[in-house]
């Protein structure tokens, strides 16, 4: 009986292309309410059913619309095919990619593959690091005074130009008696990742502000090995920075390198257009980015756990070496299972 | 393309063309800036709020913990529960800047709760699946268009020097602030590096078939036979004009169909007296679009009154 009517209101319809429409909104119609289920997050409350209907009603849908396009003149019809077209376009070309299975393929090869694609601006950012180190150093040798402008206050306590070896070797041992502090990770963890996504930002301005950010902040690790060196501490101050500053130097130089490999897109875009190939640059520096974040929480609680429990520099050199191999080994030697997967 | 004729009425400069890979072309509109400043605010209004809520439950907590224990017996038990709580603050607020736009925009909706307030969502621009490493790429940069900007210029009249720094904070904010002015599909900087753009999410409702509305039925048949249009006095309209009739006789206002019905009549050349305006109009529309349609299925299509006859 309830089907009665609307086989009525189809043929009663004046027009050729209302009954078209007539006969084929039942389709719109639950499309349409699948759809809005989706987009309110209630996926798995569909039923199967549903799911399986969702790429075959969308391609229904669209039909009609092209259909609708060449026949009808009815303009809210077509306003309304065109609405739920896109919709259901979000949906079935959407990122459906749940987060673990993002996390995954991130993981297993897509991360160490978008560092591998931009391996050449990682050796401009190394050589930059160091040329950074080095001007510090020199810089504070010329003139220790500018060991001050180079070294932010928070770590020029007690160690400035003139401290006794005594001052300088407190401040790298003995402080195992303290507890770990989880605090001080956090904050050091949020503070350098910050860091880092600035120096990934300020490459869209071609890059250079990126470079700065690096020679700014090694120049000041090049002025405090020189002051340790002048104590004969130089080999302790590099083991109680390699523990957590392998890991935590190497985020920053991929942070640095990404935002390089931007610039370095915008700059010399090659055959592309400059917003394709800008683009694809950015998705791949993104995604080195998301690893990143990763390695600064890891170099964050090595910082304030395994600096604070191990006392001596032979462990200390252990413990960061062994972290530089296990880097070096996952992005260069580790092949995953989908390489030039950076962009997929 | 015969695609390009108007399906809609207004046509604007945020009107863009994207390609599905069935190879249908689906219309998209821009948002507009405003929309998406509104969007921002009310993103950042919600970021603000949960911020000062968290800190305003974890200062209770933190109260309650050292108020509940003794602290000459349970001095490093509580100096470690604080601990926790204050790396659970910093971790929130972490959390709040960067990963709030990540969360909802990798959502089903592609859109921050202050987004979907305004009906916008992002997209990618080539028109092909919108993935995890462009909603990364698009919301890292927003650290430097946003938040670094906003931090120095609060920092700088904090301290009272806002002399060149606060300036060249302004300045730094301005450029990223004014980039969707300056190129045509109104990129901000995280969407050129992203490739994506930022479109107006469209929901509408199916409305009824005009010619198989309830009320037609006897009446209307009744009005078609009384209102007969000869091919001469139906020429003289296009699809342009069909639109704004069928947009008028949806809005039924007696004021608006007044004003159609003496065009139209002035036009072809017909005195009749009022009273029976929606019902000239519905036959009127019925009879032109079963014209215009029949043209369409031979290939023919009437743009507008301006168009000829083809």
């Amino acid at each position: 009986m309830a089907t009665l009517p609307e086989v009525s209101a189809i043929e009663q319809a004046a027009l050729r292309s209302d009954r078209f429409r007539l006969a084929r909104e039942g389709d719109w119609k639950r499309l349409e309410a699948i759809v809005s289920r989706i987009e309110k997050g209630q996926l798995r409350r569909l039923s199967d059913e549903d799911v399986l209907a969702l790429p075959v009603l969308y391609r229904t849908v669209a039909s009609s619309l092209s259909i609708a396009r060449e026949t009808s003149l009815d303009s809210a019809t077509l306003a309304y095919l065109e609405s739920l077209t896109q919709r259901a376009w979000f949906q079935v070309y959407g990122p459906r990619q749940s987060l673990w299975t993002w996390l995954g393929r991130f993981l297993g090869g897509g991360w160490s593959a978008a560092v591998r694609a931009m391996s050449l601006d990682v050796a401009v950012a190394l050589a930059v690091m160091v040329a950074g180190v080095a001007v510090g150093w020199l810089l504070v040798a010329s003139d220790p005074e500018w060991y001050f402008s180079l070294v932010p206050g928070q770590f020029a306590d007690a160690r400035v130009p003139g401290a006794s070896r005594e001052v300088l070797q407190g401040t790298l041992f003995g402080n195992d008696g303290k507890d770990p502090m989880s605090a001080f990770a956090a904050y050091l963890f949020s503070n350098n990742a910050q860091v880092s996504i600035l120096a990934f930002a300020l490459g869209f301005a071609f890059g250079i502000p990126s470079l700065m950010l690096l020679v700014q902040n090694t120049a000041t690790m090049g002025a405090m090995l020189w002051l340790y060196n002048g104590q004969g501490l130089l080999i302790d101050f590099a083991g109680w920075l390699a523990v957590h500053g392998t890991t935590e130097l190497f985020a920053i130089l991929l942070a640095g390198a990404a935002g390089l490999h931007i610039g370095r897109a915008m700059a010399f875009p090659g055959d592309k257009s400059l917003l394709q190939a800008t683009a694809e640059a950015g998705r791949r520096a993104s995604l080195v980015m998301a690893g990143v974040v990763l390695m600064l929480v890891v170099a964050a609680i090595l910082e304030a756990f395994a600096r604070q429990l191990i006392d001596n520099t032979a462990g200390r050199f252990t413990v960061g070496g062994f972290m530089l191999v296990f880097w070096l080994a996952y992005f260069f030697a580790f092949r995953g299972r989908n390489d030039g997967a950076a962009s997929p | 393309m015969s695609a390009a004729l108007p399906t809609r009425l207004r046509r604007s400069d945020r009107d863009r063309t994207m390609v599905t890979p069935e190879g249908i072309a689906l219309p998209l509109t821009l948002a507009s800036r405003g929309s998406r400043f509104g969007a921002l605010a009310l993103d950042l209004m919600f970021i603000g709020l949960l911020m000062i809520l968290t800190t305003i439950a974890l200062i209770s907590i933190a109260g309650g913990t050292a108020a509940l224990s003794d602290p000459s017996q349970h001095g490093p038990q509580i100096m470690h529960a604080l601990e926790f709580l204050a790396v659970i603050w910093i971790a929130m607020m972490f959390l709040f800047r960067n990963a709030y736009f990540l969360f909802f925009e990798l959502g089903p909706r592609g859109a921050t709760p202050g987004k979907r307030i305004t009906g916008v969502r992002i997209a990618a621009r080539d028109g092909g699946r919108l993935t995890a490493e462009m909603v990364i790429a698009r919301n890292l940069l927003r650290d430097i268009e946003l938040f670094l900007p906003l931090v120095f210029i609060m920092s700088a009249s904090d301290g009272g020097d806002s002399g060149a720094a606060g300036m060249a904070a302004l300045a730094w904010f301005l450029i990223f602030a004014f980039f969707p002015f300056f190129n045509k599909d109104r990129l901000r900087a995280g969407d050129i590096i992203a490739g994506t753009w930022v479109v107006e999410a469209p929901k509408r409702k199916l409305e009824a078939a005009m010619s198989a509305q309830a009320r037609v039925g006897a009446a209307a048949s009744e009005a078609a036979v009384k209102y007969r249009f000869g091919d001469a006095e139906l020429s003289v309209y296009g699809e342009y004009e069909l639109q704004t009739l069928e947009r008028v006789l949806r809005e039924n206002r007696p004021d608006a169909l007044r004003q159609v019905y003496e065009a139209i009549c002035k036009k072809i050349g017909w005195t009749l007296g009022g009273g029976d305006e929606y019902a000239f109009l519905d036959a009127f529309y019925t009879q032109l679009r079963a014209r215009l349609e029949a043209g369409m299925r031979m290939g023919k299509r009437k743009a507008d009154k301006f168009a000829g006859n083809g």
